[in-house]
């Protein structure tokens, strides 16, 4: 059953022991720098994050960019080779750790608590922890650029041994680097499934969650799980550089391939980290603006379940050509397919949730149905490489850039936007402007297709990903990306200032900033107070 | 009403565009061996698949958004979940991806066997070139980048094979079964020839194994596919694919050569005899590191011109060129280059771009150390 919104505060103090009670507890805070360096607050964390993500998008953005320029043209007219490569696994690296998953961190702790009905985290100190960790691990990151050798070059799913005996010098920082955002994913994840299990408000069972929080609280079980699969590969990876251990290098009887088996066994779970919590922020909005209840609760929440457990069951398919046995190919390729029947199952459930709707097209839903067609785009793309013979074809070329780009920015990313402008009226008490989002959104999509559309029809043709320059056959299409990468990276200057400007101002948002909205979230008052909840509210199911 | 315009702008768009990709040729190549026609169909007919649910996914979607509008007055129903439906969009989608893995599955298993192979050609990977030996007919060459570094930096013409070409392709008859055995000398590589359909990854001391059987002559390109290092993308791979007579004669004149070559062991070389063939050589194999004119690319490709420690110590020097440097770059070349290779080319970097050492190394020295 979906909740429903309960638009009253029950005055009497919570019985249970754990809500509330802090309340009185807090003392004048802390002003300047020092307040945001010891804020335990949620949402001020959740800011810090969101800024921190939007910040380290514009960094991976400019990687991104000069990859492009490079590509422009064939021949080599920016950049030499080493460098295109250290650019082109920065980009990776910070897109995916620094942007997009401490994105979907800061909505988790701006929203989780609001949509349950907590008063802050399970555990605030933690919080602040968990978020000041990040920027020294991408400090350290980005400083790597500047270490002699250069830094890492070796993709951002850095195979070794090209990541170890052939690694620039800077490879244990950036292994140590790595070691900090991890600890700092798991105690994130660590805080969220406690604040879920704790702090929902009476009467609220999981099965009456938003589904955002349902798609969040199985996202940290899977950060949980393949966190410290990677932090074990990166560390085999520091002994062999360091300690002169084998783990992956043959000639001392190790085994490059075994990098891979543990990179993917984290990696793939990753992939779906990165998308789950989107699934989650697509399924409340287009209900909202549907103006009718999300067609199947139940069955979304065990589409996600079924997603996250099928997704530790598929990574060698990143793997098709490095030599797997038959059986294992076959094994691969069958449960790589089966994830397309519940992944279906969530796109036909918002369709069926728009059908016979009330539809209206303010910004939230312009990037929630742009998302839909794009992700499925990306789907599709997805179900084809998991055809392990057609694999062999696809497998390391421009198509595979093309699927993953279009689940991440026009899949992840667009739900990211969705619910920054879903959200901001409850932030910052403002409206967005609404012409400027259009301009944002409608140069967003033209540019995202034109950047990764024709990276299909250049991969198919046989371009290599993560080569510096390319064959003539290649050049109209790269023509096409690099336009467009340079028009998608601009337009997100328009994001920029629009979040200034609704920061300062705009149209006032009531407490049900949207009319179809149901979450308990649009209970309280626009802009969010600091303390929210400090009593528990009573919680409504709805036809009760 | 505009937005929607768009909207459906855009999804007339994406299938135009597909098509007119499909009809220019920027599709996977349909290729000339059996294997690479049945992936290619399988490409398509997934391809299509998808296309159908889009239509009717896409087309659901865009009724809803039009028909059921806010601003037209629409009003929401209340309906929600309902068994029946759910469990046939759960079915139908199960039931297509059977249908799907059935021949995929037959194409994998064909794919998966290397038996019965008329020829057997070893593929080492090496940074970044590939070494190709056709295993028990003594001839073995490797293949470079054919491309000048200066039409890639801009200062000279680009052919229509730019970076698609070698200086020496591998050789193939047509219509015999070729197993390929692929391995690397350093990082993982990736073997890749589209129209063979082949694409195998060569990993540092475990060999894989893969097929071919080509149907048509011809020449056939292709690109290492796996990220590799610096030059990644300058390691293309040409496939001349000819008659079984042709490759017979062509195969017994390599033969030939590399007798000859082996004989030139044991006679004394002279400077300029070794600093031509040292130049030649280096040029293939080493400049894309150390750089055609010696000054390398520090810290991880060492300058050789004006190295004092090289010019001191010829031991050293040598010992570096035949075993490598453990745990570094520079990978071993006791098994790629022949005696005469290794001796012209140390030779060359001891006494080119002023060393001026006046050192000569005997391919004889060599193919001494080489046999201890």
């Amino acid at each position: 059953m979906a909740p429903k919104l309960p638009l009253h505060h029950p005055v009497e103090q919570s019985s249970t022991a754990s809500a509330g009670g802090q309340a009185s507890a807090h003392a004048a805070p802390p002003r300047g720098l020092m307040r945001w360096l010891l804020t335990t607050n949620h949402k001020e964390i959740g800011s810090l994050y969101l800024i921190f993500s939007l910040t380290m998008f514009f960094i991976g953005g400019v990687f991104a960019l000069v990859v492009r320029a490079e590509l422009f043209q064939p021949g080599l007219q920016l950049v030499v080779p080493e460098f295109f490569n250290q650019m082109t696994t920065m980009h990776g690296l910070i897109m995916v750790f620094g942007a997009i998953m401490p994105a979907f961190v800061g909505l988790a702790n701006w929203m989780v608590p609001l949509q349950i009905g907590a008063p802050d985290m399970a555990l605030p100190r933690l919080n602040n922890f968990s978020f000041w960790l990040l920027p020294v691990a991408f400090t350290l990151l980005l400083s790597t650029l500047l270490m002699p050798g250069g830094g890492p070059n070796f993709g951002w799913t850095f195979y070794a041994p090209l990541s170890t005996t052939y690694a620039p010098p800077s490879t244990t920082f950036f292994i140590l680097s790595l070691h900090i955002a991890g600890v700092s994913s798991i105690l994130g994840a660590i805080n969220i499934i406690a604040t879920i299990l704790n702090l929902r408000a009476p009467g609220m069972r999981l099965m009456d969650m938003p589904l955002f929080c349902w798609t969040w609280l199985i996202t940290a079980f899977l950060l949980i799980a393949v966190m410290p699969v990677l932090a074990g590969a990166v560390t085999m990876m520091l002994m062999d550089i360091n300690f002169g251990t084998s783990f992956f290098n043959a000639a001392g009887g190790g085994d490059p391939v075994l990098f891979q088996h543990l990179f993917w066994f984290f990696g793939h779970p990753e992939v779906y980290i990165m998308i789950l919590p989107a699934f989650g922020i697509v399924s409340a909005i287009i209900p909202t603006f549907s103006r009718k209840r999300l067609f199947g609760y139940a069955s979304m929440v065990y589409a996600t379940a079924s997603i996250a457990i099928l997704s530790f069951l598929v990574w060698a398919h990143h793997m098709f050509t490095v030599g797997l046995p038959l059986a294992a190919e076959l094994f691969f390729m069958y449960t790589t397919m089966l994830i397309a029947v519940p992944t279906g199952v969530k796109v036909f459930n918002w369709i069926a949730t728009m059908f016979r709707g009330s539809i209206s097209f303010e910004p939230p839903m312009l990037f929630a149905l742009a998302f839909v067609v794009q992700f499925t785009i990306g789907g599709f793309s997805g179900l084809m490489l998991a055809i392990s013979p057609a694999d062999f074809q696809y497998h390391d070329t421009y198509f595979v850039v093309a699927h993953f780009h279009y689940v991440l920015v026009p899949g992840a990313l667009f739900a990211i936007l969705a619910a920054a402008y879903y959200w901001l009226p409850k932030w910052t008490g403002h409206y967005p402007n609404v012409k400027l989002a259009q301009w944002h959104f409608w140069l967003s999509v033209i540019g995202v297709n034109l950047t990764f559309f024709p990276m299909h029809f250049s991969g198919l043709a046989g371009m290599p990903r993560r080569i510096p320059d390319y064959a003539l056959q290649f050049a109209d299409f790269n023509v096409a990306s690099s336009l467009g990468a340079f028009l998608f990276g601009a337009s997100q200057l328009l994001f920029v200032i629009l979040i200034i400007k609704c920061v300062r101002g705009g149209e006032k948002a009531p407490a049900k900033a949207w009319e179809g909205a149901e979450d308990l979230e649009w209970s309280v008052p626009s802009p969010a107070p600091l303390h929210t909840f400090e009593h528990p509210p009573t919680f409504h199911r709805q036809g009760e | 009403m505009r937005t929607f315009i768009v909207w459906m702008a855009g999804c007339l768009v994406v299938p135009l565009m597909t098509t007119l990709a499909m009809a220019n040729g920027w599709n996977m190549p349909v290729g000339v061996t059996d294997v690479s026609r049945e992936i290619h169909s399988l490409h398509m007919t997934i391809f299509w698949i998808c296309v159908v649910i889009g239509v009717v996914v896409f087309g659901v979607m865009f009724y809803s958004l039009f028909r059921f509008r806010h601003s037209r007055g629409a009003k929401s129903a209340h309906f929600h979940e309902h068994t029946l439906v759910e469990v046939i969009w759960t079915a139908i989608p199960l039931l297509i991806l059977i249908g799907m893995a059935v021949p995929a599955t037959a194409t994998l298993k064909k794919m998966y066997d290397p038996s019965d192979a008329d020829l057997d050609v070893m593929i080492t990977g090496q940074q970044w070139r590939w070494r190709y030996e056709y295993l028990g007919e003594d001839v073995a060459f490797t293949s470079n980048l054919g491309t000048p570094r200066e039409s890639i930096r801009g200062e000279g013409e680009r052919g229509e094979h730019y970076l698609l070409e070698v200086d020496e392709p591998l050789v193939l008859p047509v219509g015999r079964k070729v197993r390929f055995l692929l391995t690397s000398d350093d990082v993982i590589h990736s073997w890749w020839v589209p129209d063979l359909a082949v694409k195998q990854d060569t990993i540092p001391g475990f060999v894989n194994e893969n097929w071919v059987r080509i149907n048509e002559p011809g020449i056939y390109r292709g690109q290492c596919a796996e990220l590799c290092g610096m030059d990644h993308g300058f390691m293309p791979i040409v496939v001349h694919a000819m008659e079984g007579e042709e490759f017979d004669s062509w195969l017994a004149e390599r033969k030939e050569a590399a007798t000859q070559e082996a004989q030139g062991v044991d006679r004394e070389w002279s400077m300029d005899e070794l600093m031509a063939r040292g130049e030649q050589s280096y040029n293939a194999v080493c400049a894309s590191c150390h750089q055609p004119d010696g000054s390398g690319n520090p810290p991880a490709f060492p300058a050789l011109a004006g190295n004092q420690a090289l010019m001191d110590d010829r031991e050293r020097h040598i010992d570096v060129v035949i075993n490598g440097v453990s745990g570094a770059a520079m990978p071993a070349f006791r098994s790629t280059l022949n005696p005469v290779e290794i001796a012209a080319v140390i030779t060359y970097e001891r006494n080119a771009w002023g060393n001026d050492t006046g050192d000569l190394v005997q391919p004889a020295e060599i193919a001494e150390r080489l046999a201890d």
